[in-house]
């Protein structure tokens, strides 16, 4: 690396005889090329300009892109402004003011694709210009369209680049155009051998640039290519491709399709006949093969070509992929840096599926931990639980229509959709659950009933399109770690929000007085009533914080998700299956079983990644069969607290 | 036996009368009588037929067995789409053969299978016939894979289940997750069942394509009723008798069953599959009825609308289950088809194609809590007023 960085200053070093020049004596050496250039010629000029190290080059070439360069009377070069019938004239290599009437003058007009070529050279003056933002624009372009000419002023402006962030880029950008185009293979091996580290989707991109390949075909393997590998027809090439590669090569001619003779048949029926085939038999392949043998044994259709005689003309010829670098050992150095490239992506993948199977995983959490509580602790199986998840979702959606900051609509929403889902839990627990308690699968049906009612009512209120609920600027965006592992910050935020709301839970439950007492009414209603503890109060509190949970979840799931009223549907399933597999009435089984469900699902579109409609159905048959082996879930109630 | 079966059961006596009596007035009203109802009428009342069926297959399993299974209708959704495949290949075969009668050559098997492969599965992007339709081309092995495919499949779900002591809720949610996988996997375009286009056109009877419709779905009509008077008789002779006390004494506690010494878990998978392969052969009567299944249909809601009806019909008794099918889902196809009038309040008017849902959902909790032996307790009370 620092070779190649020594190589290029010297290359780039003002030579004392082209600073005696100035810029009006090089451009008259090409005056009618200057005057009238072409996009292909103009190169000649450039590169002399490029060479000179005259320090006004830049901005002629600038002024000359921008159509601002006249000619005059005598062939000399201005940069010039008209003025009605003067031209204000500037010097081009002392800036001298002056002015001229305009007649005699002609103004040099380079067309488009010149002025991207000389854009392109200015690339390399743009790169030690004084100014940051023209120099990020300058390297950015070479990023988007690197060419073996900028490498060497790219390598000249690293030493001088104060910022340090534009010289990392400067340096890694230099890196990547040596290992395409350095002159020396040896500076591109050590170039392409140091891009081994770097898992950014630009250095894959150079790497297999390097390593790009055209398929190829021979009667014998040329010992001059640069051969990547052999294919075998019908193994690493399938034999009709290999067979359209010999057709376009006029090796060999097509396949005769069946539609094919079945209009050669066709027009050859002569009394009802083909050959001596009669019609109404052409109803099989073999009769129809025998009967264009005949025609083609009579000459009027040319000679059937079957796949038999594909797979006999394969054989005698090789089928290769060649790379386009013929050098062997910048190919080689290639390929394992890329090996070891893509073992550190598949590395970095791995952890960025861990990373959204964590927030998958913290989704599911949100959506369930409520229903941990009704259904896990209580024991009330109520199927409107999604439909809370809706109604804090729309109670986000409804204050940040009155609120129009985002920040405070969320900080507005949380808790008052906390209260509106506590109060319709509540509700709920008075005015049905209440009579229910000992027939679960009558609650099931009624919260169901609860549930499509609830459905319609919003689909009536708000529609049945999908309503947006905005996440506050600061949300956006996403974490990087590097072009592999990267995580939105929306979804650090969901999975902030459930670790906080696992500790909360545990403390209400744990510490608490509530927590207490909700035990102890779950546990054992009539001796808790006995102790003074009102098993009502606390059904209907317990009842309550269960659905006000759901409605933060509800919020959560708005921000990430778009809000429907269809939103409890889609997670009410796998609420209760997170709750059931984890374990019911544990907190920590509900997390258990998010996790387990999270990965799982996560795992599951990783192996089938075009198909998450799969993935859901496998998950789901998973868990019916794991219920099969844990039925208590996976952290099982142990002892008196076990029976029901 | 039947006979005396029958006298013994004057209730499954007098449901027979009056399905007997239904066919013969809606003969009369149809086509073929006096014309003053519509063909599609018609269909309405057979597929209400259908899903009656369904539901006192559902009764046996929930009201008398104690199960509440949220996966019969996805018995039924298979039912129909196995009886569908074969409507569906029939019917493009014969199209298919239509448009190779005009060409010169006759066409091979191949060349036949390929274009009927085109066309049933261009919508989704293929033309290779799915291992799944191997038999399609066969109305006796589809129609035999009717009963084969729910029948093994709830004996494997139900063995799986009733042998880890799944109960309750959770063997509902369990159910509901089954019927959700199923429908999930329906819903991909490389199912092998068309994705969510479903299967189609199946109001087309292959080899009757001359008859008109209102003949045909005339013609289902009493093949739905036949079915339904047949499973009727089935069910009540399942559930009285010994084995019924026994299913009954399973759903009143089952663990004092179990001591008795009866292999509860024989009794659950014989009733759960029994049902099972019903509810699949309504359905199998039901679709060539509406004409079109889609994986939209066995979402898991359509189980719990089941349980609905049979909640509102009144569960532990056939008849109330057959009331509640027939009642709640002509009641819903009145008021969300437009039939019921508006409400205006002033400030707002009640559109019940809108609000029906609402209601249906608030009713469903008023019976659940104030009258949870449903439309049929009603009956009851009347019929035999407590002396």
């Amino acid at each position: 690396m620092t070779r190649v960085l020594i190589m290029l200053a010297m290359l780039l070093g003002f030579s004392p005889a082209a600073q005696a020049q100035d810029l009006q004596n090089l451009l008259q050496t090409h005056a009618e090329e200057v005057a009238s250039p072409g996009r292909r010629t103009v190169g000649v000029v450039l590169d002399d300009l490029a060479g000179s190290g005259i320090p006004q080059v830049a901005t002629f070439l600038e002024q000359w892109q921008e159509k601002n360069v006249w000619q005059g009377p005598e062939g000399l070069f201005f940069i010039a402004t008209e003025d009605g019938d003067t031209l204000s004239l500037t010097d081009i290599d002392n800036g001298t003011q002056s002015s001229a009437p305009a007649v005699g003058f002609t103004q040099l007009k380079p067309n488009g694709g010149v002025r991207r070529v000389i854009g392109t050279a200015l690339v390399q003056f743009q790169l030690m210009d004084p100014d940051l933002t023209r120099r990020t624009t300058a390297v950015a372009s070479i990023a988007r369209r690197p060419e073996a000419s900028q490498l060497a002023p790219l390598l000249g402006s690293i030493e001088g680049e104060s910022d340090a962030a534009l010289k990392a880029r400067k340096i890694q950008l230099a890196n990547f155009l040596s290992a395409s185009f350095a002159d020396d293979p040896a500076d591109r091996i050590s170039a392409i051998t140091s891009l081994s580290t770097d898992v950014s989707v630009e250095a894959r991109a150079v790497l297999n640039q390097i390593l790009t390949t055209s398929t190829g075909v021979a009667a014998q393997l040329p010992s001059d290519a640069n051969i990547a590998h052999v294919l075998t027809p019908g193994a690493e090439i399938s034999l009709d491709a290999a067979y359209a590669l010999l057709i376009d090569d006029g090796l060999a001619t097509p396949i005769t399709t069946a539609e094919e003779i079945k209009s050669a048949l066709a027009a050859n029926i002569v009394d009802g006949r083909v050959g001596d085939v009669p019609v109404v038999q052409l109803n099989t392949t073999d009769n129809r093969a025998r009967a264009y043998a005949q025609l083609a044994q009579a000459g009027t259709v040319p000679a059937l070509v079957t796949a038999t005689n594909r797979d006999a003309t394969l054989a005698g010829y090789v089928f290769f992929e060649t790379y386009d670098e013929d050098n062997a050992t910048i190919t080689t150095a290639a390929k394992t840096a890329l090996a070891s490239v893509e073992t550190r992506v598949a590395v970095g993948q791995a952890a960025d599926l861990t990373l959204d199977a964590l927030s998958l995983a913290s989704i599911y959490f949100l959506a369930a931990i409520g229903l941990a509580i009704t259904f896990g602790v209580m024991g009330v199986i109520n199927m409107a639980h999604g439909e809370f998840i809706m109604m804090g979702a729309y109670t986000g959606y409804v204050v940040q229509l009155f609120v129009p900051s985002y920040t405070a609509s969320i900080i507005i929403a949380l808790p008052l959709a906390f209260a509106v889902t506590f109060g319709a839990g509540v509700a709920m627990e008075r005015l049905v659950i209440r009579h229910l308690y000992h027939r679960p699968l009558e609650t099931l049906l009624a919260t169901f009933g609860i549930s499509i009612a609830l459905q319609q009512l919003a689909k009536n209120i708000f529609g049945t399109q999908a309503r947006p609920l905005t996440s506050p600027a600061w949300l956006d965006g996403a974490l990087v770690f590097n072009d592999v592992v990267q995580i939105s910050y929306i979804r650090i935020a969901i999975f902030v929000l459930a670790v906080i709301f696992l500790f909360l839970i545990l403390f209400v439950l744990k510490r608490t007085r509530l927590g207490l007492e909700v035990r102890a009414v779950t546990q054992n209603p009539g001796m808790a009533a006995s102790m003074g503890i009102n098993p009502d109060r606390i059904n209907m509190l317990t009842f309550g914080l269960g659905s006000g949970i759901a409605g933060i979840a509800g919020v959560a799931i708005g921000l990430y998700a778009k809000v429907t009223s269809e939103m409890g549907a889609d997670y009410i399933v796998q609420s209760f299956m997170t709750v059931v597999v984890g374990g019911v009435g544990n907190v920590w089984g509900t997390l258990a079983g998010a996790s387990l469900i999270g990965f799982l699902q996560k795992g599951i579109e990783w192996l089938n990644p075009s198909n998450t409609l799969a993935a859901q159905t496998y998950m789901i048959l998973f868990i019916i069969l794991f219920i099969q082996f844990r039925p208590k879930g996976i952290v099982a109630l142990k002892g008196r607290a076990a029976a029901d | 036996m039947t006979n005396s079966f029958l006298m013994r059961n004057p209730s499954t006596l007098w449901f027979l009368l009056g399905l007997s009596l239904f066919t013969i007035v809606v003969t009369a009203l149809s086509d073929a009588g006096v014309g003053v109802m519509s063909t599609s009428f018609v269909k309405t009342l057979g597929k209400t037929l259908c899903l009656c069926l369904i539901a006192v297959a559902m009764d046996v399993v929930w009201g008398y067995c104690g199960i509440l299974s949220l996966g019969h209708f996805a018995f039924f959704g298979i039912g129909g789409y196995a009886v569908g495949m074969w409507l569906m290949y029939a019917r493009t075969e014969g199209i298919v053969l239509d448009s190779f009668a005009s060409q010169t050559i006759p066409p091979t098997p191949q060349e036949v299978t390929d274009a009927i492969g085109n066309q049933i599965f261009g919508v989704v992007g293929s033309s290779e016939f799915p291992m799944i339709w191997a038999f399609s081309d066969s109305l006796i092995l589809q129609l035999l894979l009717v009963v084969l495919v729910p029948g093994v499949l709830a004996l494997l779900f139900g063995w799986l289940a009733f042998r880890s002591r799944v109960t309750g809720v959770y063997l509902s949610i369990l159910t509901q997750a089954m019927t959700l996988a199923l429908a999930l996997y329906l819903f991909q375009n490389d199912s092998g069942l068309r994705g969510n286009n479903g299967l189609s056109g199946l109001q087309n009877i292959p080899g009757f394509e001359d008859t008109p419709q209102s003949t045909i779905s005339l013609a289902f009509f009493y093949a739905s009723a036949l079915a339904v008077g047949l499973g009727y008789v089935l069910f009540a002779w399942i559930t009285s008798g010994k084995m019924g006390s026994v299913i009954k004494a399973i759903r009143d506690n089952e663990s004092r069953v179990r001591f008795l010494g009866y292999h509860v878990e024989s009794y659950k998978l014989f009733v759960f599959t029994i049902t099972a392969v019903v509810a699949a052969i309504a359905g199998a009567l039901y679709y060539p009825q509406a004409g079109i299944i889609n994986p939209a249909e066995i979402a898991p809601i359509a189980s719990i609308y089941l349980a609905v009806w049979v909640a509102i019909g009144g569960r532990g008794r056939l008849y109330g289950a057959v009331i509640g099918a027939a009642f709640v889902s002509l009641l819903s196809s009145w008021f969300t088809g437009g039939g019921a009038p508006a409400i205006p309040l002033g400030f707002y008017t009640i559109q019940w194609t809108d609000w029906w849902l609402v209601l249906l959902g608030l009713s469903f909790v008023a019976v659940t809590l104030y009258a949870p032996k449903g439309i049929g307790g009603l009956f009851d009370y009347l019929v035999r007023k407590p002396s």
